[in-house]
């Protein structure tokens, strides 16, 4: 009986494994700065290079940063999926333009539609880079206190937004 | 005609070059130390290629950031320090040894020591049996040998 058992208990192990191996995205690297203050940074607005956006700005408030370009294609898949959101004003959400050319980021904004309270514009990826982007779309929950709740690597999807970004954002806003 | 046609063939190799050796520095020293340490260092997206060797945007960046750095006085330690800080452990491919990555380096021994005992006792199992095959009775024996003498005749 034995001889058939435990082939059969290796064979059902190995089975889940690979199953949750299938289902995950080997480039989905876990970020190390989730916890942790999101880097503090000064850029200039996307509409108005004269203006400075800092990171002080939003102190007091959750909100989220997208990181966008025109040249990324799931940012395309996204974007009505923040228009929807922002038209239900639960939470602010900026957007980081990523290493674009300022009229290719505004074209896209002007042609779908402009989901963020603010676009920030980060010409040459620095601040992209603090914040560990390697691929965009990227979106990042911050609390109150500026600290990085949650890092979404690729696109925001209505599933993800409902069952892991919004009941963040509502537990993070309770506090 | 023709002769003007192999003179300017000749010439033309002289207007040909590569253009991807275009963003080595303008210091050949700190472009090696660069590359060495951008050989330490995974590609984030095109995770099995190393970022000295990957020609994406995102390791382009960490090249230059490299270089940005190193030429402000950075350590190599305090340049990869930095990268992890922002991309986690994974960007190296030689992680260092600590809690979290305990499981990644023992699991192979660990793996090929359930193996060895899983051998040793089938191997064991094996040699039982055989032996109880051999134990024949002394009436099975006689037979086998009966049977052995007609073959030979």
């Amino acid at each position: 009986m034995m001889r058939f058992i435990l082939p059969f208990v290796i064979f059902i192990v190995l089975s889940v494994f690979l199953y949750i191996g299938l289902g995950r995205d080997p480039r989905e690297v876990p970020s190390p700065l989730i916890d942790k203050p999101a880097p503090a940074f000064s850029l200039p607005l996307l509409y108005d290079t004269q203006k400075q956006f800092t990171t002080e700005d939003m102190k007091g408030q959750v909100w989220l940063l997208n990181v966008w370009a025109s040249w990324c294609g799931a940012c395309k898949d996204e974007h009505p999926v923040l228009m929807d959101l922002a038209s239900q004003k639960i939470v602010p959400v900026l957007g980081l333009n990523y290493k674009d050319k300022r009229e290719d980021g505004l074209a896209v904004l002007r042609k779908a539609g402009d989901p963020y309270v603010l676009t920030l514009f980060d010409v040459d990826g620095k601040v992209g880079f603090d914040y560990g982007v390697y691929g965009v779309p990227e979106t990042y929950v911050i609390d109150k206190q500026g600290v990085i709740r949650d890092k979404i690597i690729g696109a925001v999807t209505p599933h993800n937004l409902r069952d892991r970004i919004l009941p963040l954002v509502a537990e993070l806003n309770k506090k | 005609m023709k002769n003007f046609l192999i003179a300017l063939l000749l010439v033309l190799p002289a207007f040909a070059h590569a253009g991807e050796a275009k963003d080595l520095a303008d210091d050949p020293v700190m472009e090696r130390r660069m590359i060495l340490l951008a050989e330490k260092v995974r590609c984030l997206v095109c995770q099995s290629e190393n970022v000295a060797s990957s020609h994406s945007d995102w390791s382009n960046d960490v090249r230059q950031i490299m270089r940005d750095k190193m030429k402000a006085g950075a350590s190599d330690q305090e340049i990869m320090d930095m990268l992890v800080e922002r991309f986690g452990k994974s960007v190296l491919f030689d992680p260092p040894v600590d809690k979290e990555t305990l499981p990644l380096w023992t699991a192979p021994f660990v793996f090929l020591f359930l193996g060895i005992v899983v051998l040793f006792f089938q191997l064991r199992k094996r040699s039982t049996v055989v032996q109880q095959e051999v134990a024949l009775t002394s009436e099975a024996q006689a037979h086998a040998a009966q049977l052995l003498k007609e073959e030979n005749k």
